[in-house]
């Protein structure tokens, strides 16, 4: 028997060493494969949740927009908002059931600890038995800008309007110091480690009908009204048309290939009616007739070419303005599209037909010009610091275009002063400083109040701050509203907030 | 400790000393751990479940010396620490699972003294083979009883009568076991004797054929009525296994395989939850099948023990709770994630040493139904170890039984500590010098 019980040893050890291979192939050799297994996606989210994710700055590296801490949950840290509403459209969320968005999906590397440069980091990390780590990443965004954009708008919109938004930059560096977009959500809703809650949140976020997940500053498109008008103006210029061309000014301007007319707002004569009008004039007091005439003079293919300059896109899908976040550029379409549609010239030159922007798209406008013509790379992202606070990334201002020549700008300038000194956009006024601006009312559909726009920058001399407003359904004033009304204000009370700061 | 009461410490007993110690600082240090790694602090009752610890340990150790002097000193401190480590995993896993847990310890290591104490020689239970196959036996089919059986999981398994409810089988296969030692250390001449041949087998004569059959068909009765593969396959496989130990026939293991393929294809063709398992055990990784029923299990057990990798998160640290049933069936994949492939090697040659020593007692023990009885209780041991750890790691099909020891059940510890408590007991008196009381 005993030969028979040293055999049943042998078998027995032989089939703990299968168990033994086993072990081992499953817990090291075929580990990384088992991890990276897609249906293990919940200790995926919990390895992703280990990380000391890195904090989200305003530029003056103190204001916290996102931070990680602690949790005793299932997952070990948890993001949070402090201010989550009013950053919302720049931190974007970072929820366990429905992904990143905006900086928390843009910077992702950097916060989550794996980009190389964050390496010799993350292994000192490990060897001393520390969680990951992410990165710092120091926005451009200005916390007093920001609160003082928000609180114009929301005054601005009186809670009757499906909102707006506003973009602050600085034109000399292309360095964006304010994104506010009204509505907005609370990404601290969308962060919780309570699937269910987040859940309820993002089904009431994706079925608001006034749509807070997309921010109107950089996502959605409308038409940008006589905002546009800088662009035109700038063909113009470009083209040998200078501030002082004189111009037929009819009380309706008659379309080509078809029997409708242009009119101006409210179907005034421009002037009370003079026989010329020049273009400094048609820009200072928004005329729409003459702008129609300098359209089609210039024709389709110059009026693409200076709107492409400026970083519009021919379509919705095609833009190429490098930004950190995802940005949906401004349409203009491609001269083809006009090739059988000669009133649409006219009307794209005022900022109707096909012409959609959003604010930052006209912001790069205004700063373009006030920098003398030179467009800059627009950024949400000074810096990136490791963990023990060390730079490991900075961006240098960079320049991404030359859309207009310096003459142009400065002579486009000129032209903006006055629309504020004496012209439609004189609600943005500030004693003591020279504002450069141009008021929009678009219309868009039949029976809706007009967007009310308003892009400015200021002091004309030396520009400091850009900024475009943009606020939907005519806000508070509804029907009524116009551009220099409810869009001109909000816009001065950034420009204010920016030079006292600048000064103080 | 007087040296009139107790016989001086011999060369083994300060071995056993030193192992039982050695087995409650790492029961106890490992339950400590699990408290740092989960909360920061060291478990609110350490001192009650040290103490519990300690109290059990020692007694066991003291018991084992004035009642079986010559037993081998590492039996109970390897079974000390398996029971540890499984208390402070499911500790880990549920702090009211570890409360019912520390019950059972104590229960079973009350089961081990009476075992002990009423056993003074194994070959007294040679005298009742018959008394203790019919227990075995009814045992086994207790749970068919209508009234006071109990399907859980889809396995008719359970007992309950009034408040308290158990799984006979896991009893059961101890009594399985001593009757097996008893009645074929009586036969095994009988079986021996080769009286047909089939081909190149020589086969026993029909007669002798008859036990066989009928602990196949036993097996099949708690595979087809119970349905619990597990303990089927465990008993078919042990009553093979003892009655090849007893004969040396290789023709009994070979009848034995023919009978157990046939018993599987029958399953497999008739239930589809065996075809589920199977299925399971092959696909459990398909991304198309991953998220169906089932499947998800095996899966996170796999992603579990990958996730622990060499060193493990930490008691404490990992996701455990995250694979089904963690705490019972699953125990083993828990271990893996938070001790890694350093405390799966570790269990793995902890039962190795384990069934190692009892074969050992076996190999030792003078007479045929020691030999047999300590055989059969280690092969049980090892085999229930490898069809559960097997079956969690993806070498076999799942069929689900305890990791003895390990995992959280009051049946499957107390009668654990009664086998451990018998195979201590063959270990004692394989060795001179003999204190026979009894024949």
């Amino acid at each position: 028997m005993d030969r028979q019980i040293r055999r049943l040893g042998l078998a027995l050890l032989a089939l703990f060493a299968a168990l033994f291979a086993q072990v081992n192939y499953l817990q090291v050799f075929a580990a990384q494969r088992l991890e990276d297994n897609p249906a293990n996606a919940t200790r995926q989210l919990i390895a992703e949740y280990e990380v000391d994710r890195g904090s989200i700055l305003a530029a003056d590296a103190r204001t916290v927009l996102a931070a990680s801490r602690k949790s005793s949950g299932q997952l070990k840290y948890q993001r949070r908002y402090p201010q989550g509403p009013l950053y919302a459209g720049i931190t974007g969320y970072y929820s366990v059931i429905y992904g990143r968005s905006e900086l928390e999906q843009a910077e992702n590397e950097f916060l989550s600890g794996d980009a190389p440069q964050l390496l010799p980091q993350t292994l000192a990390d490990q060897i001393l038995g520390r969680p990951k780590r992410g990165a710092t990443v120091v926005t451009t965004i200005d916390p007093v800008l920001q609160k003082a954009a928000e609180q114009a708008l929301q005054q601005a919109i009186g809670g009757v309007s499906t909102g707006g938004a506003v973009v602050a930059m600085d034109p000399g560096t292309g360095y964006v110091k304010a994104i506010v977009s009204i509505p907005t959500y609370d990404p601290n809703q969308l962060s919780s480690q309570d699937p269910a809650e987040v859940r309820k949140a993002w089904d009431q976020l994706t079925h608001d009908p006034d749509k807070p997940l997309i921010s109107r500053a950089i996502d959605d498109i409308v038409p940008p009204g006589s905002t546009f008008k800088l662009v035109t103006a700038s063909a113009a210029l470009e083209n040998g048309y200078g501030p002082d061309s004189e111009w037929p000014n009819p009380n309706v301007l008659d379309l080509p290939q078809t029997t409708a007319t242009l009119e101006n707002f409210g179907g005034e004569h421009c002037l009370g009616g003079v026989s010329k009008i020049t273009l400094a004039q048609a820009l200072q007091i928004s005329c729409n007739v003459v702008f129609g005439e300098v359209g089609l003079a210039l024709g389709a293919d110059k009026l693409a070419a200076q709107a492409h300059a400026f970083g519009f896109a021919p379509d919705a899908s095609s833009g190429d303005v490098p930004f950190d976040i995802p940005f949906q550029e401004g349409v203009f379409p491609d001269a083809s599209y006009f090739s059988d549609r000669l009133p649409a010239v006219a009307l794209s030159a005022i900022g109707q037909d096909n012409v959609a922007a959003n604010p930052l798209q006209m912001a790069l406008v205004a700063s373009a010009i006030a920098n003398g013509g030179v467009e800059m790379r627009p950024r949400l992202v000074q810096e990136i610091r490791d963990p023990t606070g060390r730079v490991i990334e900075s961006y240098a201002p960079e320049e991404s275009g030359r859309p207009i020549s310096a003459a142009t700008a400065a002579e486009l300038t000129q032209m903006m002063v006055n629309v504020v000194r004496a012209g439609t956009g004189t609600a943005a006024q500030i004693p003591g400083v020279a504002v450069a601006g141009k008021t929009g009312t678009a219309q868009h559909g039949e029976g809706q109040p007009p967007h009310a726009w308003f892009v400015a920058f200021a002091p004309a001399e030396n520009p400091q701050i850009a900024v475009a407003v943009l606020v939907l359904d005519g806000g508070s004033l509804g029907n009524e509203a116009t551009g220099g009304q409810i869009a001109a204000p909000v816009a001065k009370a950034v420009i204010e907030a920016a030079l006292s700061e600048g000064s103080g | 400790m007087s040296q009139a009461t107790l016989p001086a410490p011999r060369p083994r007993q300060r071995a056993a000393i030193a192992l039982t110690i050695l087995a409650l600082l790492l029961s106890v240090g490992a339950y400590a751990l699990v408290g740092l790694g989960k909360r920061g602090h060291l478990p609110i009752d350490l001192a009650l479940y040290g103490s519990l610890f300690a109290v059990g340990y020692v007694a066991a150790y003291l018991l084992i010396r004035r009642f079986a002097p010559w037993a081998d000193p590492a039996l109970f401190p390897i079974a000390g620490v398996l029971t540890g480590l499984g208390f402070a995993v499911i500790f880990r896993l549920s702090g009211g699972l570890a409360a019912e847990q520390a019950t059972w310890v104590v229960v079973g290591l009350i089961a081990f003294a009476a075992t002990l104490l009423i056993v003074r020689d194994h070959r007294q239970l040679d005298a009742y083979t018959y008394t203790i196959g019919l227990v075995g036996l009814g045992l086994l089919l207790l749970p068919i009883v209508p009234g006071i059986g109990r399907t859980i999981n889809g396995a008719r398994l359970w007992v309950r009568i009034g408040p308290v409810g158990f799984q006979p089988s896991e009893l059961g296969k101890v009594f399985i076991v001593v009757f097996l030692a008893s009645y074929l250390s009586a036969k095994r001449e009988l079986l021996q004797v080769a009286t047909g041949r089939l081909g190149p087998l020589r086969l026993p004569s029909a007669k002798h054929l008859a036990p066989i059959l009928v602990a196949w068909g036993a097996s099949l009765v708690v595979l087809f009525v119970e349905k619990d593969l597990g303990a089927s396959l465990l008993y078919f496989a042990i009553f093979v296994v003892m009655l090849w130990v007893a004969t040396g026939r290789a023709a009994y293991l070979i009848i034995g395989l023919l009978l157990f393929a046939a018993g599987a294809a029958m399953g497999y063709a008739t239930f589809a939850h065996v075809q589920a398992r199977v299925a399971i055990w092959l696909h459990a990784l398909d991304p198309q099948k991953v998220f169906e029923f089932g499947y998800g299990q095996l899966a996170q057990a796999q992603f579990g023990m990958a996730t622990g990798g060499l060193v493990g998160a930490g008691l404490g640290r990992g996701s455990p709770n995250l694979i089904p049933y963690a705490s019972t069936d699953f125990i083993f994949a828990a271990i893996g994630e938070e001790l890694g492939l350093l405390g799966t090697t570790a269990v793995l040659l902890l039962f190795v040493a384990l069934v190692g020593r009892g074969l050992k007692a076996a190999v030792e023990c003078p007479d045929a139904f020691g030999k047999l009885l300590a055989a059969g209780l280690s092969a049980v041991l090892g085999l229930q170890a490898f069809v559960i750890v097997g079956g969690v790691t993806r070498v076999i099909p799942l069929t689900g039984v305890t990791l003895p020891f390990v995992s959280y059940g009051g049946s499957s510890l107390v009668s654990n500590f009664i086998l451990l408590a018998l195979l201590i007991r063959v270990s004692a008196g394989s060795a001179p010098p003999r204190v026979r009381g009894v024949r």
